[in-house]
């Protein structure tokens, strides 16, 4: 496995996820319709639109989740639609939140964050049961080792998902709708985490319905509709006076 | 007449069809014949069938029995894994192996194996003729163990997948640590069934004459219906039946008991 070496001046001073020209269909149906589109190091972009937009895909296509099927995706650096790109290398240096959290059923809190520091990045038991307990501790779930994801309410499943994420120490977080299978009492613990780490200066692009979260701590919003990016720019302008129609009929139903 | 009248009347009924049944058919059989043939008590005592039928029959039932299970299991594995391979050959093998296994009596796979195969090939099985049998039983039970397992692997949803693969982990490894063990859960109330199936299977091992010593249940019991105390009565038969089920019911209630559980579960 050859790890790409990376000068840091020159990778703070590239974009952190950087699409061109991206296109996807499913079969006969086309879900992204050319999307240029980046994220800056240290930004945090958020993604809302209509059910169907294909925002969660165009989140998909970041880690190769799906592929995409023309266009260029560059993560740090990296070309990951190159047949010679390392997948298993890039994807463990993002980190991925689900809608469903996907947290290991048959494993408790411990060995869900532990895995793959183990098996992936090779750290050591000690090692990595220590930055599991570090990142638990950070989620608000100190204490919660030796717990199951079926004993855990949703809230708290999202959190060990969040910790999971982080114990592979990523270079950035991608947030695919991560509260909506959430009780509504449960929405502000999860959000409140991912404030806390938007506000150490991680890389974030968060697919959401949130749009209090979008505007209190994105950097950038942009609206999807039918598969184009229809209005992109700075939260507080896009939300209180969006340019184009499509955008404020979506936000008058949502808002 | 009153409803509930009615219903006591058709209850009635029912219930005095049944009694009838039984008593016909009471009066139809022959007893002392049935206690000469099924029931020879020479067999039932101390100095009976059962020293033969335990020691050697019954453990040797449980002996084979866990070897084609164990190495049944290992090839469904692989067989599973196959038939979801994205390499379209293998599929194709997979899919051939077991349509071919799961088609084929297993009496004519073991007569095949212990008797066709030394001839055609010049090449004799390991394990003389208990190994063929063997063979025999573990390529059946596999292309069977397949299609439960790949069915078991097809209910982990595919977010599991999706999240090992998120964390960098390589397909090997996402099918080994999160995929497998998930499955297993999932099939583990069916492949107690495939293993009661297994039980009885071995009892085919029959038509290839093997050692006193290797002989299985339904061998033994066959044996005991020319020889020893029982000679010329099904006794042993009887015996042999209440032994299986001995093994069997508590397997089959141990299943009834998983599926309650896992139903429980979701």
């Amino acid at each position: 496995m050859t790890v790409p070496t990376q000068n840091p001046t020159e990778k703070k001073s590239g974009r952190a996820i950087e699409v061109r020209e991206l296109h996807k269909y499913f079969g006969e149906l086309e879900v992204l319709k050319g999307i240029d589109f980046h994220v800056d190091h240290g930004q945090v972009v958020c993604v809302i639109g209509p059910s169907g937009s294909g925002k969660s895909t165009l989140l998909r296509c970041v880690n190769r989740l799906e592929d995409p099927t023309s266009g260029t995706i560059v993560v740090e650096g990296v070309d990951i639609c190159d047949p010679e790109a390392d997948l298993d290398d890039v994807r463990s240096r993002i980190g991925m939140v689900f809608q469903s959290f996907n947290l290991f059923p048959h494993m408790n809190v411990m060995r869900n964050l532990c895995i793959a520091q183990q098996r992936v990045r090779g750290r050591g038991k000690d090692e990595a049961i220590e930055v599991a307990r570090t990142n638990l501790a950070k989620v608000g779930l100190a204490g919660k080792e030796d717990a199951y994801p079926a004993h855990l309410s949703g809230g708290q499943q999202q959190r060990v998902a969040i910790a999971r994420a982080l114990s592979m120490d990523p270079d950035m977080m991608l947030f695919d709708e991560p509260t909506s299978a959430l009780d509504p009492e449960l929405v502000g613990d999860v959000l409140a985490v991912m404030k806390d780490l938007a506000s150490e200066g991680m890389t974030m692009m968060v697919v959401t319905h949130e749009m209090g979260f979008a505007r209190e701590v994105g950097d950038k919003l942009v609206f999807m509709d039918d598969g184009v990016i229809v209005e992109e720019g700075d939260p507080v302008e896009v939300l209180a006076d969006p340019q184009h129609e499509r955008t404020r009929s979506f936000l008058s139903k949502v808002l | 007449m009153k409803r509930s009248t009615k219903r006591r009347l058709t209850n009635g009924i029912l219930y005095g069809i049944l009694v009838l049944a039984v008593v016909l058919l009471g009066a139809l059989v022959n007893w002392t014949a049935v206690k000469d043939n099924f029931f020879d008590s020479a067999g039932w005592g101390r100095d009976g069938n059962w020293d033969d039928l335990i020691t050697i029959g019954v453990k040797n039932t449980i002996v084979y029995t866990l070897i084609a299970f164990v190495f049944g299991f290992g090839l469904a594995i692989l067989l599973a894994l196959m038939k979801l391979s994205p390499v379209a050959p293998y599929r194709w093998l997979a899919t051939g192996y077991i349509e071919f296994f799961r088609g084929l009596p297993a009496l004519i796979v073991i007569l095949v194996m212990a008797f066709g195969v030394p001839i055609a090939f010049g090449w004799s099985p390991p394990g003389g003729l208990v190994g063929a049998g063997l063979i025999a039983l573990i390529l059946v039970a596999g292309a069977y163990m397949a299609e439960t397992l790949r069915a078991g692997i097809q209910a982990v949803p595919k977010g599991q997948t999706e999240a090992a693969r998120s964390l960098g982990m390589s397909s090997g490894r996402t099918t080994l640590s999160v995929v497998l063990p998930q499955a297993f859960r999932i099939v583990i109330p069916p492949l107690t069934n495939e293993f009661v199936l297994l039980i009885k299977d071995t009892a085919l091992l029959f038509v290839i004459g093997v050692e006193v010593g290797q002989r299985e249940l339904t061998t033994v019991a066959r044996d005991l219906i020319t020889s020893g105390p029982t000679a010329g009565t099904s006794t042993s038969l009887i015996q042999a039946a209440l032994l299986y089920l001995i093994i069997t019911l508590p397997l089959t209630r141990l299943v009834a008991w998983l599926e309650k559980r896992q139903q429980r579960a979701r």
